[in-house]
């Protein structure tokens, strides 16, 4: 069974990312923020990640840069989740190694289709 | 969802359209039929179910296949098709329509037009190889408001994140405040007209290709085979027709012959269709 890591500081969008990657077939896995997170990929390396942008500690992109460095850091599917939806911040988001980017508020239907897109299902 | 309650909806699916409902979509069953329960005064999904095991009222019945039915109208419906489109379809008909340098693309059943913008967007994506081309994407639905939402090309932030790879989303749509709004230069590239696929259509003209995904379900076998014999007059000679992946012509006597390529991919029984899919055209 492939394995979601969920990134967020809000437990509220973790619990929801959580059940609808669970939904998806995934074994879900929560960190709230970037530090934890590249700490869980340390020991084991996800097969997909939903990343916010903002939290404390490390931000998403800084995450990601960290994770795309790390050895095999190029297996991890990455779709960032955030409320952050302008141009800069997307294309930021890309050239730092992102596969997807999803806009919030989302639901299942759009997860669902971006987990698709990227090969994940 | 409970399974025996998934498997009444995809036994009432499958027996009044002949539609399979897939466990990958029961997601869906929650959010599309608990409108339907409210609408006819259930208190709960689980209430209208029970009703529907036993005689139910064919006007109830009626929305509840409409509701499992509803256009899943997504840019980039089955992604597949849109790459065969880039990758095999237009490179073909730019080596046969070689001297004409004109191609019409036809989305039937075009809902709010996602559809003819995402082929739009797919030939967008490749214009350098159809310069000096006249290209006309014509959509039709028979909803007049899905003609007029679609002639806007604003859709909103969950509309866009449906199938809609993000870079193109930067690429090709302007936000503001939450509304995305497709570029000019692709929206100029589809015309939309309000048709009803039963009634005439032949002043559409001839079309290269045409998409007719997902539409035809709605209708009966006679029916159904009536649309195809006129949509196959509007098919120019060695043109292509793209029905849904799901669907298939088996039980209708058509003019068409399935071919390999691409998804849902038809031609004219009297046609003759050599296409160079990638992977031929790789070790050839």
């Amino acid at each position: 069974m492939k394995s979601c890591l969920i990134v967020d500081d809000s437990r509220v969008v973790r619990k929801v990312a959580a059940r609808i990657a669970a939904d998806l077939g995934f074994d879900c896995h929560e960190a709230e923020d970037g530090d934890q997170a590249f700490s869980f990929c340390q020991a084991t390396m996800p097969d997909a990640i939903i990343l916010d942008w903002n939290m404390p500690v490390m931000s998403g992109l800084e995450f990601l840069e960290k994770l795309r460095a790390m050895e095999n850091g190029q297996h991890p599917k990455v779709i960032f989740c955030t409320t952050e939806n302008d141009v800069a911040h997307v294309q930021r988001a890309l050239h730092a190694g992102a596969n997807e980017y999803v806009m919030k508020p989302f639901d299942s239907e759009i997860l669902h289709h971006k987990f698709a897109q990227i090969g994940l299902l | 969802m409970k399974i025996s309650d998934f498997e009444l909806y995809r036994e009432l699916l499958l027996r009044n359209s002949g539609l399979s409902l897939t466990a990958e979509k029961s997601y869906l069953l929650d959010s599309r039929l608990t409108p339907v329960a409210r609408k006819w005064g259930y208190p709960t999904l689980e209430a209208m179910t029970l009703a529907l095991r036993g005689l139910p009222d064919t006007n109830l019945l009626n929305d509840v296949i409409e509701a499992m039915t509803m256009n899943d109208t997504a840019f980039f419906r089955d992604m597949p098709v849109f790459t065969a489109l880039q990758d095999t379809l237009i490179p073909h008909l730019i080596k046969d329509r070689g001297r004409r340098r004109h191609l019409r693309i036809w989305s039937a059943g075009c809902s709010t037009g996602q559809e003819a913008y995402s082929i739009a967007i797919t030939l967008k994506e490749i214009e350098t190889r159809l310069k000096g081309w006249k290209i006309e994407i014509i959509g039709t639905d028979i909803s007049g408001q899905a003609i007029r939402k679609a002639r806007n090309a604003s859709y909103t932030q969950f509309e866009v994140q449906r199938g809609l790879p993000v870079s193109w989303l930067i690429k090709y749509f302007q936000e503001r405040d939450d509304i995305w709004h497709l570029n000019d230069g692709l929206r100029d590239l589809v015309t939309f007209e309000q048709v009803n696929l039963i009634e005439p259509f032949d002043e559409l003209g001839l079309f290269d290709i045409i998409f007719c995904r997902n539409v035809l379900h709605y209708f009966e076998d006679k029916t159904r085979q009536r649309i195809l014999d006129r949509i196959g007059e509007q098919l120019a000679e060695n043109g292509f027709l793209v029905l849904g992946a799901e669907e298939n012509l088996n039980t209708l006597q058509t003019d068409f012959q399935p071919l390999a390529g691409c998804p849902g991919l038809y031609g004219h029984n009297t046609g003759r269709y050599r296409l160079d899919t990638p992977k031929q055209a790789a070790s050839s």
